[in-house]
């Protein structure tokens, strides 16, 4: 009897073992590529880390249902693990860990912020996994030598000096007076750094400078010296709540301001949140849907913000449409290297050069997309009080004429 | 260093008009945890969480086409409920216990509501807009936003209307009985237990119309709770227990204070120097404390 037992223990614990490893997967089970994301679907970043799983997964889809991806004479389909980071930079690395070495992933896309991505790089770099990500634009991610990392999406410093370019133009290429109020996060002054490059390069001077804190909810006080000062531009970066927050209170301390530049104003909802109160806000935007890139899944950005708002019920944010291009990168490059191997499919990753509805895509040595540029809108509104963003520049996707000076709140 | 803030005497005036105004809502927050303080002896870490909740109701009325600024009336109303059933919940099983035990249940209590609010209403930053324009003084110099003066206004409606209350109601003499001395009056025949929960229950509610005017003023967002947990702690500490006037005064002087440390030192430093201020604070409180004892040796 005892010997019975100990045989069953012994025979479940053998199946039991197998049972798990045919179920932790590895990098291609039957005809399926998994890869493996962590992603923020609690926490202060859930709504962005929902916008980029709904970006990916649309583009599983859409990949799958066309064909899938052919490697070696066979076609493939993707699929996803999933976890979720909750928000935490050290959540996030332990998951990468697990993805890698319990659920043998082998390519991995990335999280949402750039926080985030910080945390996971050194984690996909230890084990030498292949990771395209979508939502790290921080330049120090591109600083550090990481072979293994690609980011389809412009990095941080580019986001607003083409708004200094743009000034300086309007001002007959003479230099201006910039105003800054930037976020304490790695992100916004990251921005900061670009536009400080901008305002060298152009002879231009700032003339406030200020840091805005995490648990930013007033900037008054920045707001008041700008009225002092009198600057020909008022740079903010402070992800949702900056963007939000600059606009209340300008709107209500009628602050005059000839150019307004500004980040997140689509995840902020800029125009919906405030109506015509944001209206000539200028924005850095990764993507805009009236941009006229095009390839064979998604064709281009009006088709995929109509395909995007069927399937999801919302507009898509430039966080989704990005998210999506990762998938397209990881295809192109999983045909071209005609392999599954870590570095093969990394070495293609490297030489990557294709269109995408989202952009360009090219990675410089860092692993940044050196191909696409940031497109500025323009919030504007109609009388009936219905605001749109258009492009306003680099000139070449320009979808309406930059509104500049901004009428002062006296004549609005 | 920027110093700016003398140099035009027009933005020291905008300092402190927008320090007292915004003192005065701080005031109000502060002015419950004061209350619960004194007669519970809890501290309520998750005060500023409560703020937060009751922005969240004025926010979603203005969703649905109501003005928001009927958020004082409803939000009070709705937290007073709330603040009931935390009691009821945790609080009545920690109040006798020593104020380390409270701090950690109040400080579990943060931690949920702010997960609970991120679960249920997203992680966007969010504001209701009230559309009460602006006032200019001083030649168009100095300008202030009605929705800060209403604030400031609501507010100070709310304390004198509560002070009024203690001073008359019997329950608010109750309540100050039982901060007095809880066992004494309960041998008077109070029911402390009833004391206790509506104590509870007013500070939420003050909670609400703070959040309330949070969400016309300023945005809301379900992790921003802190710095009003960490504001209010601080005028408690500075005016001290059941001290009304005190908790106004070091309420605006706070306020004041905060603006001033944003234009000199800058916005980076503005909640870190009033943690420094607190240090400060708590450093000569002792020190006037131990020469006190030398008196007594």
């Amino acid at each position: 009897m005892k010997i019975k037992n100990i045989l069953i223990t012994f025979v479940s614990a053998i199946a039991l073992l197998f049972s798990t490893s045919v179920v932790s997967f590895a990098k291609v089970v039957g005809d399926k590529i998994v890869l493996g994301a962590a992603i923020s679907l609690t926490g202060k970043y859930s709504s962005n880390g929902v916008h980029t799983q709904n970006g990916y997964n649309m583009a599983v889809d859409r990949i799958n249902s066309m064909g899938g991806i052919k490697v070696g004479g066979k076609t493939y389909k993707f699929d996803i693990i999933y976890y979720d980071d909750e928000s935490n930079p050290k959540r996030a690395a332990q998951l990468a860990e697990r993805l890698i070495s319990q659920d043998k992933v082998e390519f991995m896309l990335g999280p949402y912020s750039s926080g985030l991505t910080k945390a996971i790089a050194p984690v996909t770099e230890k084990y030498g996994v292949p990771m395209v990500e979508a939502n790290g634009a921080s330049r120090s991610l591109f600083t550090k030598g990481y072979k293994y990392l690609f980011a389809v999406l412009a990095p941080a410093n580019l986001y607003l000096d083409v708004a200094i370019d743009l000034a300086v133009e309007k001002n007959n290429g003479k230099g201006v007076t910039v105003a800054m109020a930037f976020e304490q996060d790695a992100f916004s002054q990251d921005v900061r750094l670009g536009v400080l490059d901008a305002i060298e390069r152009t002879g231009s001077k700032k003339v406030i400078d200020d840091k805005l804190p995490k648990e930013l909810n007033d900037m008054a006080a920045t707001l008041v010296k700008v009225k002092q000062m009198k600057p020909d531009v008022l740079v903010v970066s402070g992800h949702t709540k900056g963007a939000l927050t600059a606009i209340r209170q300008i709107s209500e301390m009628k602050v005059d301001v000839p150019m307004l530049a500004m980040t997140h104003c689509d995840a902020a909802k800029l125009s919906k949140q405030h109506g015509k109160n944001s209206q000539y806000a200028l924005c850095a935007s990764q993507w805009h849907k009236t941009l006229t890139y095009k390839d064979d899944f998604f064709k281009d950005g009006m088709t995929y913000d109509a395909d995007f708002t069927k399937e999801f019920g919302y507009a898509p944010p430039y966080q989704a449409a990005e998210s999506s291009a990762a998938l397209l990168v990881f295809k192109d490059a999983f045909e071209r290297a005609n392999s599954f191997d870590q570095k093969k499919v990394r070495d293609a990753l490297a030489a990557t050069n294709m269109q995408t509805f989202y952009g360009n895509i090219k990675f410089a040595p860092g692993g940044q997309n050196v191909d696409k540029p940031m497109v500025l809108f323009q919030v504007m509104c109609d009388d009936a009080g219905k605001c749109e963003n258009k492009v306003v520049a680099p000139t070449k996707w320009a979808s309406a004429k930059l509104i500049h000076p901004i009428p002062s709140w006296s004549k609005r | 260093m920027d110093f700016m803030v003398f140099q035009y005497p027009m933005i020291s005036v905008q300092a402190c008009l927008d320090g007292i105004l915004l003192g005065i809502l701080f005031a109000l927050i502060a002015y419950g945890m004061a209350l619960q303080w004194g007669v519970m002896n809890i501290i309520n870490i998750a005060q500023g969480d409560l703020v937060i909740l009751g922005g969240y109701i004025a926010y979603f009325m203005y969703l649905y086409g109501i003005h928001p600024a009927w958020g004082v009336i409803v939000s009070p109303i709705i937290m007073y409920f709330v603040g009931i059933a935390i009691y009821k919940l945790v609080i009545n099983k920690v109040v006798d216990r020593d104020l380390f035990i409270s701090i950690l249940a109040t400080f579990g209590i943060s931690i949920l509501f702010m997960q609970l609010m991120n679960f249920a209403f997203g992680a966007d930053v969010v504001l209701a807009n009230s559309d009460y324009g602006t006032t200019m003084l001083f030649n168009n110099n100095v300008v202030l936003p009605n929705s800060k003066i209403f604030s400031a206004f609501i507010s100070i409606l709310f304390a004198i209307c509560l002070v009024i209350y203690m001073k008359k109601s019997k329950l608010g003499r109750a309540i100050r009985a039982t901060a007095q001395n809880a066992r004494a009056a309960k041998i008077l025949g109070v029911d402390t237990e009833k004391v206790y929960a509506a104590t509870f229950g007013i500070n939420a509610a003050l909670c609400g119309v703070a959040g309330a005017l949070i969400s016309i003023t300023f945005t809301i967002h379900p992790y921003m709770g802190l710095p009003y947990t960490i504001r209010s702690f601080m005028i408690v500490i500075i005016a001290g227990l059941g001290n009304l006037p005190g908790v106004a005064m070091s309420g605006m002087g706070l306020g004041v204070f905060e603006e001033f440390a944003d234009y000199i030192l800058g916005t980076e430093f503005r909640i870190g120097s009033v943690f420094l201020l607190l240090v400060l604070i708590l450093v000569y409180r002792r020190f006037k404390l131990s020469r006190k004892r030398e008196y007594l040796k």
